[in-house]
C-alpha cells in the first residue's frame, strides 16, 4: 500500500483516522523500545562479567560458581548443537507433512490434519518435558540408542554409555517442538504456488513426484526455508522442556549419548539460586549472547530469503 | 481499493474505540494490593529458600489460627532471591538454606540469623536387589562423585558392605543442576570429608560437578533414583532431601559418621548432629558464615545435615509490624517446631532454642526490645 493511494484520505483529515495512525504506530515503536531496553539492560548488567573474562567467555569451557569461572563454551556448544540436531530430524518430517497436506491429502483430510498439527504448537512445553522425561527418553535409551550404536557404533556421535537424559533425547525433543510451526509455514508457502505451476508441469507429462519436485518446490524455496528459520529460532530459545531432558552437564562431547547444557536451560536452572554478583552477571551474559545468536539467525534469514527472492525474479508468491 | 481503505477503517475506529472503553478497566491497580479483609489484617512477607516452604505455609496457616490479624506471606523464590530481598528491604523477613557469607553479612548489616529448622540430605540409590542398608562413607561419597570410583564393585564399596553382592555396572551419578541448599549442603559434607572434594569441586549451591547427569529439582534426581517410575535409571545414586526420599520410599544408604558407625538418616539422627554442634555457634547477630553441621561429633549423629535460617533486621522500623514480626518468629522457634516432625522437618534442639531466643530479643524497634523478658 503506497502513500499515494493514502493522500486522499489524508486530505479529507478524519480525526479517527489520526488517532488511530498515532496509536498503532505507538504499538509499533514500543516493540521496539522493548526490545532496545532489553538488550540495553543484558548489556549493562553484563559489564562485570565481560570486564573479568573478555571473549574469553566465548571460549572457557569452565563453568565452576564457586571458583567464579565461568566460561560459555559448553552452553552455546550445547544450544547449536541440539538445534540443528532437531533441524536434521524436522525438516524432512515437515517438508513431507506440507507436501502431503497441500499436495496430496484428499480435500476431506487437509482442514482437520492441519488444524491437529497446529494444536500440537499449543501443548506447553513443560509438558512436552513431562512426557520427554517419562516416555522419550527410556524409550530412547532403551530401544534407540542399542540400535543406533549396533548399526552406526563406528561413528563417534553413537559411542559410549546411554542414560536417557542426553544430547539426542534434547535434539529429538526440539523437533517434536518445532515441527508444527515449520510444517504449517511451508505448507502456507506450497499453497502460494499457482495451479498453473502444475497444471503446466501435468502438461509436459510429469508425475506426481515430479510436479512437486520440478514445478513445486522450488518455487515456494523461500517460504520453505523461511519456515525453518523460524523453527530453528525456536528451538535456539526452547528452555523448558530441552531442559528437563538433556541431562544438563556442561561437558563437550561428540557422543550424542552424552548429556549436554543449554544456554537457556543454565539461565533457568541457576538464576535463582546465584548470589555473587560475578555469577549473576556471567549469566546475564549469557541471556545477552542467547539474544545476539537469535537476532543474528533471524538476520541471517532475512538475507537468504530476500536473495533468494531476487533470484527468482521478484518471487510473486 | 477505496472500498478496502474504507472497511480497514471502519475495523480500526471499531478497534479503538474497544480500546478507549476499556481503559477505565485497565487503569485499575492490579498490583501489590491485598485483598481487602478487616482493616486491621498485618501482612508479613517473607521470601526465601524452597525447602523451608511447606513448613513455613504450615506455620503461616496455623498462626493465623491464633492470631487471625496477622497473615504470614511466604514467596518461596530460592534463598538467593531471599538474601537479596532483605538487604534490599522489600520484604519483613527473608529466608536462606545456607548462612550468608562473610560478603553477604558485610552488606546487610544489622542482620539477624535464626535458625528456623533443620533439614538432612540423603544419598539415595537404584541399585536392583539391594533395597536397604546399603553402607557408604564419606571418602567413598566423595570419589563417586568426583568419577574416581566408577563400578558399584569397586572394592573400596565391597569392603563397607560384606556380604552384599554388587553388580559389575557402572554407577550413574545424578546430582541437581539448578542451584539449591541440598547442594550445599552436599558439597559443604563432601568438603569436609575429602580434601580432594575440596580443592577440585569446593562447596556452593552450585558446583562444577565433575561427572554425572543433572536435574533440576528434588523431584528430577528422584525421577533418575526411585525404581518405581519409568524414567529411573538402574544403578544410578544421587542427592535428594531426606523428606523426599521417605515420602517416595527411595533407598538411601547409612552414611559412616565422624564416631565410625553407620547412621541412618532419621529426624532424630539429624537433629543429635545439630545438637552436637550447639556449643560451636555464635551469637544471632555475629557472622554464621562458617557454621556448619555436617560430619558432627556424636555416636548417633547423621553427618549430612543443615540449619535452615530466617533473617531478619535487628533494629525495626515499622511499630505495629515489627511487634508482629518478632512475636510470629518467638512462637515458630516455640510451638512452631510441633508442626516440624509430621512435615519430615527436624525439630530444634532445646539449645538452640534458647540460642533463637536470645536472639530474637535483640530485635528492637527505636531501641526498645519487642519482646521483653
Amino acid at each position: 500500500m503506497n502513500k499515494s493511494k493514502l493522500s486522499f484520505l489524508r486530505r479529507r483529515k478524519f480525526s479517527g483516522d489520526l488517532i488511530f495512525e498515532g496509536l498503532v504506530g505507538l504499538f509499533a515503536v514500543f516493540v521496539l523500545v522493548i526490545a532496545f531496553l532489553l538488550f540495553r539492560e543484558l548489556y549493562i548488567e553484563s559489564k562485570l562479567s565481560r570486564n573479568a573474562f573478555g571473549f574469553g567467555f566465548l571460549t572457557g569451557s569452565i563453568w565452576d560458581p564457586v571458583s567464579e569461572v565461568f566460561g560459555a563454551l559448553p552452553f552455546i556448544f550445547g544450544t547449536v548443537v541440539s538445534s540443528f540436531l532437531a533441524l536434521i530430524i524436522a525438516v524432512p518430517f515437515s517438508l513431507g507433512i506440507a507436501i502431503y497436506l497441500s499436495e496430496l491429502a484428499p480435500e476431506k483430510l487437509r482442514a482437520p490434519l492441519s488444524f491437529i498439527i497446529e494444536l500440537l504448537a499449543a501443548i506447553p512445553s513443560v509438558i512436552i518435558g513431562l512426557w520427554g522425561i517419562f516416555i522419550l527418553a527410556p524409550f530412547i535409551r532403551d530401544y534407540l540408542a542399542p540400535l543406533l550404536s549396533t548399526y552406526f557404533g563406528f561413528l563417534p556421535f553413537f559411542q559410549g554409555p546411554m542414560y536417557g537424559l542426553s544430547m539426542l533425547t534434547g535434539g529429538v525433543i526440539l523437533a517434536i517442538m518445532i515441527i508444527p510451526i515449520t510444517s504449517s509455514i511451508s505448507k502456507e508457502a506450497l499453497l502460494t504456488v499457482p495451479t498453473q505451476q502444475r497444471e503446466g508441469a501435468l502438461a509436459l507429462g510429469a508425475t506426481g513426484w515430479e510436479i512437486t519436485r520440478i514445478a513445486v518446490l522450488p518455487y515456494a524455496r523461500s517460504g520453505i526455508f523461511g519456515a525453518v528459520i523460524l523453527g530453528f529460532g525456536r528451538a535456539i530459545g526452547e528452555t523448558m522442556a530441552v531442559t528437563m531432558v538433556i541431562g544438563n552437564s556442561p561437558r563437550i562431547s561428540e557422543s550424542l549419548f552424552a548429556p549436554s547444557y543449554t544456554m537457556a536451560s543454565v539461565i533457568a536452572n541457576e538464576f535463582v539460586e546465584a548470589t555473587s554478583k560475578l555469577y549473576i552477571s556471567s549469566l546475564i551474559e549469557i541471556g545477552l549472547l542467547l539474544l545476539l545468536v537469535s537476532i543474528l539467525i533471524n538476520i541471517a534469514a532475512r538475507i537468504l530469503v530476500s536473495r533468494l527472492l531476487r533470484v527468482e525474479g521478484g518471487g510473486r508468491a | 481499493m477505496k472500498l478496502k481503505i474504507a472497511i480497514i477503517l471502519i475495523l480500526a475506529g471499531v478497534l479503538l474505540a474497544g480500546c478507549v472503553s476499556k481503559q477505565p478497566a485497565e487503569v485499575q491497580p492490579t498490583t501489590t494490593v491485598q485483598p481487602t479483609k478487616a482493616p486491621e489484617t498485618i501482612t508479613l512477607n517473607g521470601a526465601g529458600a524452597t525447602f523451608p516452604y511447606p513448613l513455613i505455609s504450615k506455620w503461616s496457616s496455623e498462626y493465623n489460627k491464633i492470631k487471625p490479624d496477622v497473615q504470614i506471606n511466604y514467596q518461596s523464590v530460592g534463598s538467593g532471591a531471599g538474601i537479596k530481598q532483605i538487604t534490599a528491604k522489600t520484604v519483613d523477613f527473608g529466608a536462606s538454606d545456607a548462612p550468608l557469607t562473610e560478603q553477604e553479612y558485610t552488606n546487610v548489616s544489622g542482620i539477624l540469623q535464626i535458625p528456623e529448622s533443620i533439614g538432612a540430605v540423603v544419598v539415595a540409590y537404584n541399585l536392583p536387589g539391594i533395597e536397604k542398608g546399603l553402607k557408604l562413607s564419606g571418602g567413598v561419597v566423595a570419589d563417586i562423585f568426583l568419577g574416581k570410583i566408577t563400578k558399584w564393585n569397586d572394592p573400596k564399596i565391597v569392603s563397607l558392605n560384606p556380604g552384599i553382592k554388587f553388580p559389575d555396572e557402572p554407577i550413574v551419578v545424578a546430582h541437581r543442576t539448578d542451584g539449591s541448599g541440598t547442594t550445599f549442603v552436599f558439597t559443604d559434607y563432601l568438603s569436609a570429608v575429602s580434601s580432594d572434594w575440596k580443592s577440585k569441586v569446593g562447596k556452593g549451591k552450585a558446583v562444577n560437578w565433575p561427572v554425572g547427569i543433572g536435574q533440576k529439582g528434588n523431584e528430577g534426581v528422584a525421577g533418575l533414583l526411585n525404581p518405581k517410575i519409568i524414567s529411573s535409571q538402574k544403578y544410578s545414586i544421587g542427592y535428594i532431601e531426606l523428606a523426599y526420599a521417605k515420602l517416595q520410599n527411595i533407598p538411601y544408604a547409612y552414611i559412616k559418621n565422624k564416631a565410625g558407625n553407620f547412621i541412618e538418616p532419621t529426624l532424630e539422627t539429624t537433629a543429635s548432629a545439630a545438637a552436637g554442634a550447639v556449643s560451636t555457634l555464635p551469637a544471632g547477630d555475629a557472622s554464621w558464615s562458617s557454621v556448619s553441621i555436617v560430619d558432627a561429633v556424636g555416636n548417633n549423629s547423621y553427618p549430612i545435615g543443615s540449619f535452615t535460617y530466617l533473617l531478619v533486621y535487628k533494629d525495626q522500623t515499622d511499630q505495629t509490624k515489627s511487634k508482629m514480626l518478632a512475636e510470629f518468629l518467638w512462637w515458630a522457634v516455640h510451638d512452631g517446631q510441633k508442626y516440624s516432625s509430621e512435615l519430615l522437618y527436624v525439630p530444634l534442639p532445646e539449645a538452640v532454642i534458647s540460642l533463637n531466643e536470645k536472639t530474637i530479643k535483640l530485635m528492637n524497634y527505636n531501641g526498645q526490645p519487642l519482646i521483653q523478658g
